[in-house]
Parts: structure tokens; sequence; C-alpha cells
């Protein structure tokens, strides 16, 4: 933390700096695109994917046939490589003649979608894969926690005549509750860090055109290794640790026990 | 493996001195690192093992890291102490890591300033500073058009293009379009995050009659009419009517590969990985020149510096390695085993070099290239790709755009200049 | 097809019920259609990348799914590729060690933080959790200057100590562990066992399906870290799986027919892990429910 008011580039002396690595990031306005983008993922991806993967792991969670197979095919996405990934991802998003979208959008006739190669369609296009590599981790640990409540409440609901929506609502979700604050906020954490997607599917011009895909991670990490500008990436991290700080805390204090 | 074994050398050497508290042979270690390339890691194995033949009191390790993560590899180990004694990088990398204060200048003793402007080729003046160099390439590297030969023979074309506008008429002969008009087969690979912003810098806007930096590459110069001309010339080439498009086939030199591009501009480093590729036929010619016969290129190299990390008894020897690495004698290894252009005319200009049918086209091209002296390549090259999306994305016109890529750049180069 | 499974669960598998009427409606048929569809689209990717491994380098950029000649010259080249055997070791010993070391050490901290009232507790919890605020790539130098002080550079204990305790697993079992009843942790204190016995006999098994999806992200996380192993090793026989095929890439080339062999081979394991760990998330639930 120190090392944010210094300038310091690796080896050199580190000077004192001050605020001045605050002001040059106030000044920035590749910085608060940088902001802006890291929200972008946080405030979609996290309830997309909380809302989908609770979706899957209730209704799965009432499947028999051939569960573990269905189990793990949604769970093989997380346990691959994500470089590999990122990059068949990338593929599938190319422009005719190699990207399977565009091919298939071809084959009816509708004009191409450019995704990693636009200012607006390139953050929902990575924030996809980072959402579809998640999901069978999220389902895990909620099917964990449907199981993880005692039976005796189910046996007890249906003997008192209780709807299924009802005792959803009324027994599931709330007896899920550390589980869902577990993965709200560790979502949350997750896709303020969003990385290896971004930097795997924007390699040729890291961030995407013109920075629409940058989150903060990825700029802490140029700044640090390809300039060299420690104390600036310091400062950066500073943010991203205070913002992170903040929004766990929010949502530690929104969803306590009341 | 090799590597191993060299270490555990180095281990039984260095503890069966200590053991005999030996005064005669005082074996020194110093490190070597270099990114990973199957052809490099054995040329400078041979080079080590000649090195160590005629100075068998310093042995040299050798690790390598994977490319792609090499800069971060360094950056991590060096502050700590660790790491290598001479390492290479990239020139353009060498603003950046003599900031950071990662290096540390060859002494003017051993490396006479004058004598090496003499003998090299002149783009390595980019490594001078003062009486002092800072870093020497063992080969270069420049830009030449790759065209694949079974295209131009189906589309009935006899020969590559000598000049700008000939590759136009080519190039249009080569592109198909699919009913919706998308492009399938391009004529020209398009893509500032590969080596087009080096052909851009260097080659297009001088042959626009412009000139892209002043003042030592410290004044950006390329918001002139001539540099937008140049990238007009440059963002036509993916219109509408045009022979390409950026972001065809996601990377220029997979679209090349994949023999869906007629034409390639790139680096004579590509060669290895295009003679792998099954059933792709190439051929490779100068960049095209002007109406008038202007030719420009763009030539960069890979140096070996010496650390701030190597002092004393090291450092003796890591100049005495460093010597040797740029030799006439490691020069021609480095041709023989990588195929990379020695870095002295004398080394490198034989008749026998300049006509070769694959490094020919390279080697004539560093008779008229410019090295650009970066200051963070990776920003600046940043710069171009943005001023190009701005206007295919955003629909800026090509003056402005440029204007914004000049004034960044500059506030780049400023940053840099005003605080050393 | 889901009428036969429910007509062969056991009758005595009573937990079943919870799940499954007697009849097989319109609805189950409809649910376990979508599910299967969804998990199909779900692996698409992953069929991709199996495909690309059986591809000649020339074909990868064809869109079609099914090689044109399809061969397994790609997966006898990585395996033949003497050091691919030292690069899986040295990830199987790092990933196995830092999952059993988080399993123990994690539930214990998470264990603590959940049951037992002192103060501060709750600024421990924010500062174990602030732990994960910080991204790897900024901690990679600390912990690079650390390792050197402690000679671990270039070592297994090098590449695992930044891994063998984790915040995520902390922050996990403490969300389980609010679920296990006070009151059985009170019956058990009763019954005269000590904190420890506690813990370890009455909480843990009751936990099971947490420790078993722990274990999985714990031992996936350090299958597949990248960043670290590649700054603390030096040599080529201390590389990890992930750090030894990145070297398929170099400065020219990618050879994405060996990125993904190397990435469909470096699966198995996690899939096998997976495989064992999944049954004990199943059976902690036929556990707790007997014992509810």
């Amino acid at each position: 933390m120190v090392i944010s008011f210094q300038d310091w580039n690796l080896l050199g002396d580190r000077t004192w700096a001050g605020w001045k690595n605050y002001e040059k990031l106030w000044n920035n306005p590749v910085f608060w695109q940088v902001f802006r983008n890291t929200f972008v993922y946080l405030i979609l991806g996290t309830p997309i994917s909380l809302v989908i993967s609770f979706f899957i792991a209730y209704h799965l969670d009432k499947t028999r046939f051939m569960h573990g197979f269905i189990r793990m095919l949604y769970f093989l996405p997380f346990m691959t490589s994500a470089v590999a990934m990122a990059w068949v991802w990338r593929w599938f998003y190319q422009p005719v003649p190699i990207g399977l979208f565009n091919n298939a959008l071809a084959q009816f006739g509708i004009p191409q979608i450019e995704f990693l190669r636009s200012t607006t369609n390139a953050l929902p296009a990575i924030l996809a894969p980072a959402v579809w590599a998640g999901l069978g981790f999220q389902i895990i640990i909620f099917m964990a926690g449907i199981r993880a409540i005692p039976q005796s409440y189910y046996e007890a609901a249906r003997i008192d005549g209780v709807s299924k929506t009802a005792t959803l609502f009324e027994i599931t979700l709330p007896l899920l509750k550390p589980t869902i604050v577990f993965l709200v906020v560790f979502s949350s954490i997750g896709f303020l860090r969003i990385f290896d997607q971004v930097f795997n599917m924007t390699s040729g011009d890291p961030g995407g055109p013109l920075n629409s895909t940058k989150p903060l991670v990825l700029q802490i990490y140029q700044s640090a290794f390809t300039d060299f500008d420690m104390g600036y990436a310091a400062a950066q991290t500073v943010v991203l640790f205070l913002i992170l700080l903040c929004v766990s805390l929010f949502q530690l204090y929104l969803l306590r026990d009341r | 493996m090799k590597f191993t074994k060299m270490k555990a050398l180095v281990f039984a050497t260095a503890t069966s001195t200590t053991a005999l508290f030996s005064t005669a042979a005082h074996a020194v270690e110093i490190e070597y690192w270099q990114y990973f390339f199957g052809a490099r890691v054995t040329a400078m194995e041979q080079l080590i093992e000649n090195f160590e033949a005629v100075n068998p009191d310093i042995t040299v390790t050798m690790t390598h890291f994977p490319y792609a993560d090499y800069r971060t590899k360094v950056a991590a180990a060096i502050p700590a102490g660790e790491g290598p004694d001479v390492v290479q990088l990239f020139y353009g990398w060498l603003n950046d890591y003599k900031a950071a204060s990662l290096i540390q200048p060859l002494p003017a003793d051993s490396f006479d300033a004058d004598t090496i402007d003499a003998e090299f080729f002149p783009m390595v003046s980019a490594m001078r500073e003062g009486e002092n160099y800072w870093a020497l390439p063992t080969a270069v590297r420049s830009l030449a058009l790759f065209y694949n030969t079974r295209l131009f023979d189906d589309a009935g074309i006899d020969g590559p293009p000598e000049t700008l506008d000939e590759m136009l008429e080519i190039g249009a002969q080569l592109t198909k379009r699919d009913g919706a008009g998308n492009i399938t087969q391009a004529g020209l690979t398009m893509g500032m995050t590969a080596q087009d912003h080096h052909w851009f810098r260097e080659g297009l806007v001088r042959q626009f009659g412009g000139e892209p930096y002043l003042n030592d590459y410290t004044t950006v110069n390329y918001n002139t009419p001539e540099g937008v001309s140049a990238m007009e010339f440059y963002v036509g080439l993916g219109e509408e009517n045009g022979i390409g498009a950026v972001g065809f086939m996601d990377e220029p030199q997979a679209a090349f590969k994949a023999g869906r591009a007629g034409m390639h501009i790139d680096g004579s480093f590509r060669i290895g990985s295009l003679n792998k590729t099954r059933g792709l036929k190439w051929a490779v010619t100068e960049l095209p020149a002007t109406g008038e016969g202007m030719r420009s290129n763009y030539s960069s190299y890979w140096v070996n510096a010496i650390t701030t990390k190597a002092e004393d008894e090291k450092y003796d020897a890591a100049v005495k390695f460093m010597q040797y690495v740029t030799s006439d004698e490691a020069m021609q290894i480095w041709l023989d085993v990588v195929g990379e252009l020695p870095a002295k005319p004398s080394v490198g200009l034989t008749e026998a070099n300049s006509n070769d049918a694959t490094y020919g086209p390279f080697i004539r091209g560093l008779a008229y290239a410019n090295t650009t002296k970066f200051v963070n390549e990776s920003a600046q090259r940043k710069v171009l790709i943005d001023a190009v999306e701005r206007v295919k994305l955003q629909g800026m016109s090509v003056a402005d755009s440029l204007a914004i890529a000049a004034a960044a750049e500059q506030e780049l180069l400023d940053a840099f200049y005003t605080s050393k | 097809m889901v009428a036969a499974d429910e007509n062969q669960a056991p009758p005595n598998k009573r937990f079943s019920n919870r799940v499954a009427k007697r009849r097989v409606s319109m609805g189950q048929y409809i649910r376990w259609s979508v599910l299967f569809l969804g998990g199909i689209l779900m692996v698409m990717p992953i069929i991709y990348m199996l495909s690309t491994s059986l591809k000649w380098p020339h074909e990868i950029y064809d869109v079609s799914l099914i090689p044109k000649e399809p061969h397994l010259e790609n997966y006898v080249y990585v395996l033949e590729d003497g050091r691919f055997y030292g690069w899986f070791t040295n990830s199987l010993i790092i990933a196995l060690i830092t999952t059993l070391s988080n399993v123990l050490f994690d539930s214990l901290v998470g264990y603590t933080l959940c049951k037992f009232r002192f103060p501060g507790r709750y600024i421990v919890f924010i500062a174990i959790l602030s732990t994960l605020m910080i991204p790897t790539e900024m901690l990679v130098i600390p912990w690079y200057l650390m390792s050197q002080s402690f000679g671990w550079l270039d070592t297994h204990w090098g590449i695992m100590f930044p891994g063998l305790m984790t915040a995520f697993g902390t922050f996990l079992m403490k969300q389980f562990f609010e679920t296990v009843p006070d009151d059985f942790i009170e019956a058990a204190r009763i019954d005269g066992l000590n904190e420890l016995q506690i813990w370890w006999t009455v909480a843990m098994p009751l936990v099971k399906p947490a420790l078993a999806a722990l274990a999985i992200f714990v031992f996936l996380g350090n299958w597949t870290a990248f960043i670290w192993p590649l700054i603390v090793t030096n040599s080529w026989d201390m590389y990890t799986l992930p750090v030894g095929l990145s070297t398929f890439a170099d400065e020219a080339d990618v050879a994405w027919e060996l990125v993904m062999t190397g990435a469909a081979i470096s699966t198995i394991p996690t899939l096998v892990v997976f495989l064992i760990f999944q049954r004990f998330i199943i059976r902690g639930v036929v556990m707790a429910g007997l014992k509810g």
C-alpha cells in the first residue's frame, strides 16, 4: 500500500510521490472507462450467473435420471483450462468464414455481427464465457447447500400441505441464505477481478477495441508488467481493494441475519 | 534437460572449488535468460559451449521461459536480485528496462561506440546513448511481403507486386466475398496488432513523403498531410471495396497460414512457422515500392544486455560473454541455426545471402530500413490500433483520429523523456 | 426413460421420495429435457476443444466440428515429450497437498469463526476476506521476495506455499458451518466432548458436501494456476502442467492443436477428482438425513 504513494519502477530508487499516482489516475479518462467496465462486469455478471445457476441447481436436484452425468456436463466448463476455452470462444465469435456464430447467422441470411471487434458487443461477448465457466461452480455450491437443508423440514411442509412454490420461498431460499451470501460475495469478487477471459480473448489488443472491455485487473497488470510503473499499479490496486471491500461489506450488510 | 545437467555441473564445480580453497581456477557462474524458441535455444547452447571452451573459468547457465510471459518473469525476478546477468530483450523494450534500471550500459572500453556504429547496421544505433551502447543484437530482422503462390497461380497472376498500386490491383483479384459481402478470402491481411503498425510508421508514412518522427524520435510527426494520406491508404485497404479487412480470421498470420489470404506483411521470424505449415505454398518479396520506386522498411532486433544484477567478477564475465555473442562467429552460427539475419553488414550482406530466395528480400530490405526508437512499444502500438478502430468502429475521420493518436503518442514520449 | 429409472430406484432409499413423486409427470419430462439440452450446450466449447485436438494444424480454423482426417498424432506428440510426465507429477503433488491442507485448515478456521463468539471475530473475518481482494498479479512480487529470502525459489514448496490456506475456503466453510444447528453442538458439549472433538466428529460430517466441494475447487485452482508457478520456477523440471503447456506457443506460432490436446489431457485428473468427490456430496446428504 505504501508503494502507491511512491514512484517506483521496480529496481530504481523509490521516490516519494505523494498523491501523484492518485492524481494521475483521477485525471486519466482510460481509468474511468476501466472503472465503468469493471462495474458492468459485476452488475451484469453476478445476478445473471446466480439466477441461472440456482435455476439449474434447483431443478437438477429434483432430477434422478442420469443425474450424475448431467451434473458433470454443467461442471465440465469449470474444470477445463480457462486459456484454451477463452480461445475456443474467441474463435466462435469471429466473422465468417471461421466464426461459428456468424457462419450460423449467414446460413439464415442474417448479416453478421461483430462480437469482439465492437465497442458495444465486446464486453457482453467476453462476459458470456466468464459466466459460462463459473456456472458449474455455483451450481455445485447451490446443490450442496440445498442438500444440507435437513430433510425433516420438507417432511413437515409436505404433511402441512404447503405448495411447491411456497416451499421454495418459505423453506429452501431462507435456509439457503448462508450459501447465497457466500455465492453473492464470492462471485462479485470474481467478476470484479475478471482477467483470464479478457486477457486471452483480446490478446492482440489487450482490453479490446478502444479499451471497451478492459477491467481494472488487466489495467493493473499492464501498469506493473508492461509499463513497469509499480507505484501506479499499486495505486490502482488500492482502489480495486477499496471497491471490493465496500462491495463485499455492503452485500454482507444487506444479507445479514435479521 | 540439458539445462539441469549444466546446473549439476556448475554445482559440482562450485563445491569442489570451495572444498579445495583453490586459488588458481576461480569459476564464475553467470546466468543467461532468453525466451523459449526451439532454434534460438539450440543456437545459444552452441554459443555457450564454444564460449566456455575458450573461457574455462566462466560457466554460463541458460534459462528460457515461455515467450508470452517473458517480460513478466524478468520484471519479477530482477528487483529481487535473482535472475540473469545477461538478458535478451526486444530492442523496443530497452527504454522500459533502462527506465526501470533493470540493465546497465556496456563498458565503453570493450564496446567502443564509434567502432560499433561503423561495423553494425545503422539501425543498431538506437541502442546508443552518448558514448555508451546499452545493448547489442546478434541478429536483426526486417519486414517483407509473403505471398501465397498457389492462390497467385489459380488467379493467373505472374508474380508478386513491385509497387503499392500493383499490390492493390493483385489484391483486388484475390479478394473473394460471399453473397452478403463478407470477405471469405483476403487479398492482403490487415492488423495493426501484428506488424502493420511498423509498416505504417516506417514504411507507408515515409513512402507518402512524410517523416514519422523528428528530433531523434522524440517528436511525433505523422500528423501531417502526408501521414494522413498514408493512414487513408491503409484504412482504405479494409474499406468495402478494399482488399482485406481488419480482424479477418482473427489474426493476420492465421489467415495467411490457412491459405485464406493472398498477401501478408510480416517479419523474418515467421519463416520457420510458415515452413511447418502443411499444404501452404508461399514465397516472399520485398515490401512494395511507390510509383517512383521508393522503398522503406522497418527493422527490429532482439538485443542482449547486461543486467544491474551483474557485479564485480560476474560483470567482467558478462562483458566477455557479450563480446562473444556479438562476434562475427556467433552471428554466422545464429544465421545457420536460427535463420536470422546477421547484425553486421560484413557478415550479412554477402552475395549468397542477399540473393537467397527466402532471406534475400529481408536482407535487401535492411539497406533501406529504419528502426523506431520506442519508449514503450506496446503502448505506442496501442495508439495506432486505436487510431484505426476510431475510424472503423466510430466513424471518425482519418485526420481527426490520427491527430488524437499523435497527441497520445507524444504524451508517452514526453512522459518518458522528461522523467529522465 | 425417466419412468424406467424411477422404477429401478430401490424402495428403501427413502430420500429419493423428496424429489420424485411416484408417477412421472409431463413436467418431469420437460425438466429433464431442458436440463439435458442445456448441459449439451454447456459442453459445446469443450467438444470443440477435443475436435481441435484431433485436427492437423492446417485445419484448425475450419469451423466443422468433425475433423476431416481425425488422428491422434497430437496426443502422441504431447505424451512422448518426456517432460510432460514431470510437469504432470509436479502439478499433481502440488494440487494434492494444497487440497489436503485446505480441507483441514480452512474448515478449522471457518468453524472457529462461525461457532465461537469472541471479540473482533468480525474483523478477523473481514481481514481474511480482504486477502481475496488483491489480485494475484500484484501479490507475485511480494511472494517472490518472500520465497527468495526463505530459499524456496524453484521448489515445490515455493509453488504451493501461497495456496496452503485460502480465504476462499475459510469463507466457504464458515458459511456452511452456519447451517449446522447450534443444538447439535450444545448436545455434544453436554455429552462431554471437547471442542476439537466436536469439530471433528459432529460438525465435520455434517458439512461433508461442502468439504467435497472445497476439495474439488482447491484441487482445480492449484491444478490450473499459472502466473505464480511461472514466476517462482526457473527450471523446466519444476514447471507445472499449465506453465509447461504454455511452451507450445512461441513468438511466431501457437500450435493450437497441441494447446488443445494439452488442455484435454490436463482435464482428466480434475475430472477424476470431481467424480470421486461428487459422491461425497450425495453421501453427505444421506448421513445428514439419517442423523437428522
